[in-house]
């Protein structure tokens, strides 16, 4: 397998666990809202959390790790950008 | 000051800028307390960051092509976050989310997700891969790797479509915030911001709008955030609300159980006369609504904004302006980081809100009282003049009871600050600050689809010889045009015929969100495919909401239909996206395989290093 195969294939495992990741906050935990409800968060009913706020901030963290993640990827291939922006 | 070493000097830039801002609004206080006139208050506000806007916009000014529609691809990753945002917060974002949390409760704040989710996708499937193509529109990318004239055509007509629907709202928007804030019509209102608008994207195209955008950016953050710490700490909600409005929600609930959660029937609200658009709340703050119909509903709506925010082209197009592909990755996280800064404050807003005229606790409360001494109130009256509130007696028991207080939901965002009793100061300031998120989203779209027409459509198609000063004033001219149309249409206030912003999500993820990730994850996707599955998907998902949105069923279809799986007008996406697919992979595998350079310009697009696939300047 070519180096460029390689790091395509690793990129798109990241993708996917990056996707799995993203529809868990996006889709999975609102399929159990009002389970959810009855447990609190700082006060707040859970699911109500998760949707003003929880999942809008775990989405921000997913993209921070996810674009880290990748640079890495590039980086074991010899894919790395130089530092320039 | 923007020749040399801008770029470099950006922090200091815009660092100044914003002290400049905060000094300028400490000003307009000193000028409250000495005297002057609300009204003019809100003028000086408005006209004060529309003239530095416009001011960017001629600084900014250009002849290269690059420069012009990519913003010569130098723009560092946390500022095009900001101007990610400022591109992506509407002026229905910024007045009408709080509006909608107040109302909606739980079930709206499914947009909150949908809104904030779909730049995971743009950040795993699209942003770095486009910007490793090197195209300076999204048709560019499909024209070029799917190869023709037609399918390049297809996509400019979905950008079209999409950018459009949503293009007319803004100037609606801005027509709205200005014609309130100048006390102006709102026809001379929306011509108003439609100049505003062009002042600052035509001389500059995509560099303007870069720069603009970011400082309209810092304008309406902190006309967002100052407001919501404020008025929090006035009704009691904590210095931080974010972490502190726990009990709050809880106290919301108890209240809902005192008042009741009535409806109102239709008749008895057209009898009252209740004017258009006014809502009253009738479900809960914070609870979950059972059912699993209730969840699909919830679920397809996310799906739906998510899968749209994909794939409108004025949001993919700003990645296209980072140095590097790896800039591009973490610039939509920056992107999303400063969005989160306001979608997550929205609800503590709608919260504090709904608390501040609820709870009789609070001096500001409303609720419980007699209806003659609600009326007295100064705010009410002054915002029932303009038919924004209204109170209805249904039970004639003069007291005002929860069903019985009517409400605009853009009330929540611009009366909020008077009603917890902050100085008109603030006032002014959110209209400065929905003025900056009206604006920069209507410049993004408007450059979005005079850009695709004037490189995908004259130089591609109609003339590839252009010579760069010819495609630039053919490029400032639709600009021009299709500023004047969208205006136009926007001074009919046909908005409730031309349907709501989620259209333009349904739009765009029925048209282009298959064949742009197909065009990177799939070599196999053929030409044929494409044009197919973009023709069927956008025929498809137009032609079920004519079918699904009564206002068009009724003439076209002779009827109400019942929406398919709860698939409303707002979620017809989901049923032109799969069409697309579906369409797309069958056409692409009975068509013969692309071509080895096709397949190796795919390769080329996966990697971030090398040469991009079209050059600088074509």
């Amino acid at each position: 397998m070519s180096n460029k195969d390689a790091y395509w294939n690793k990129t798109k495992n990241h993708m996917i666990v990056t996707l799995v990741l993203w529809a868990f906050f996006s889709l999975v935990i609102f399929m159990f809202g009002s389970e959810l409800n009855t447990m609190s968060f700082l006060g707040y009913p859970l699911a109500y959390y998760m949707t003003a706020q929880g999942s809008l901030l775990a989405f921000v963290i997913i993209l921070f790790w996810t674009a880290n993640k990748q640079e890495k990827i590039d980086e074991e291939h010899g894919f790395s950008e130089r530092e320039d922006d | 000051m923007f020749k040399g070493d801008f770029i470099q000097n950006l922090p200091k830039i815009y660092g100044t800028y914003t002290g400049g801002f905060l000094v300028f609004i400490i000003l307009m206080a000193l000028a409250e307390q000495a005297g002057v006139s609300a009204k003019n208050i809100g003028v000086m506000f408005v006209a004060f960051t529309v003239l530095i806007y416009a001011l960017i916009g001629y600084l900014s000014r250009t002849i290269q092509v690059d420069a012009y529609y990519v913003a010569g691809r130098q723009v560092p990753t946390v500022f095009n976050g900001m101007a990610t945002a400022a591109d992506w917060m509407s002026g229905a974002s910024f007045v009408a989310l709080a509006g909608g949390v107040y109302f909606g409760g739980y079930t709206y704040m499914a947009f909150l997700v949908g809104w904030t989710g779909g730049y995971v996708l743009v950040a795993t499937l699209m942003a770095p891969y486009l910007r490793k193509f090197g195209c300076y529109t999204v048709p560019d990318f499909i024209g070029t790797r799917y190869g023709g004239n037609l399918v390049r055509a297809c996509a400019v007509f979905v950008l079209f479509i999409a950018s459009f629907t949503y293009v007319t709202a803004q100037i609606n928007a801005t027509g709205t915030i200005a014609s309130r804030a100048l006390g102006i019509p709102f026809e001379a209102g929306v011509w108003v911001g439609l100049i505003s608008i062009l002042i600052c994207s035509m001389l500059g195209g995509m560099r303007a709008v870069t720069w603009t955008q970011v400082a309209q950016y810092i304008v309406l953050i902190i006309a967002y955030l100052i407001p919501v710490f404020w008025i929090s700490s006035n009704v009691g909600g904590g210095i931080f609300p974010h972490l502190m409005l726990g009990d709050e929600v809880a106290r919301l609930g108890e209240l809902e159980q005192q008042f009741g959660l009535v409806k109102n029937s239709a008749a008895d609200m057209k009898a009252a006369g209740v004017p258009g658009g006014l809502k009253y709340i009738s479900g809960t703050h914070s609870g979950v609504p059972e059912g699993g119909m209730a969840v699909w509903k919830y679920l397809s709506l996310a799906i739906c904004m998510m899968v749209g925010t994909a794939s409108l082209p004025h949001i993919l197009m700003r990645y296209f302006t980072t140095p590097t592909v790896r800039a591009a990755r973490k610039s939509v996280a920056w992107s999303l980081f400063f969005i989160f800064l306001l979608y997550s404050s929205a609800p503590m807003l709608a919260t504090l809100s709904k608390l501040a005229l609820m709870d009789p606790n609070l001096p500001t409360g409303i609720i419980g009282k007699s209806i003659s001494e609600v009326q007295s109130i100064e705010w009410v009256q002054r915002w029932s003049e303009v038919k924004q509130v209204f109170i209805a007696d249904f039970n004639g028991d003069g007291v005002l009871q929860l069903n019985e207080w009517f409400m605009r939901g853009d009330v929540v965002v611009l009366a909020t600050p008077e009603v917890a009793g902050l100085p008109f100061v603030i006032s002014g300031l959110v209209f400065a600050g929905g003025m900056a998120a009206a604006m920069s989203t209507a410049d993004g779209l408007v450059l979005a689809i005079s850009n695709a027409l004037s490189h995908d459509i004259y130089y591609k198609i109609i003339n590839p010889k252009a010579e760069t000063s010819k495609r630039l004033l053919v490029a400032r001219v639709l600009l021009v045009l299709i500023g004047a149309a969208g205006a136009y249409i926007a001074s009919f206030r046909l908005t409730s015929i031309l349907g709501s912003v989620a259209w333009a999500f349904d739009f765009a993820m029925s048209g282009l969100f298959f064949p742009l990730v197909l065009g990177v994850w799939w070599k196999r996707a053929t030409r044929e495919g494409a044009i197919a599955g973009i023709i069927a998907g956008i025929v498809s998902g137009t032609v079920y909401l004519t079918w699904v949105f009564p206002k068009f069923s009724v003439p076209i279809w002779g009827g109400v239909n019942t929406p398919f799986l709860g698939i409303d007008h707002l979620r017809f996406g989901l049923i032109g996206a799969p069409i697309c697919l579906v369409v797309m992979v069958v056409v692409s595998l009975m068509t013969k395989e692309p071509s080895p350079a096709t397949q190796k310009l795919v390769d080329d697009t996966r990697i971030p290093t090398g040469k991009a696939i079209l050059g600088k300047q074509h």
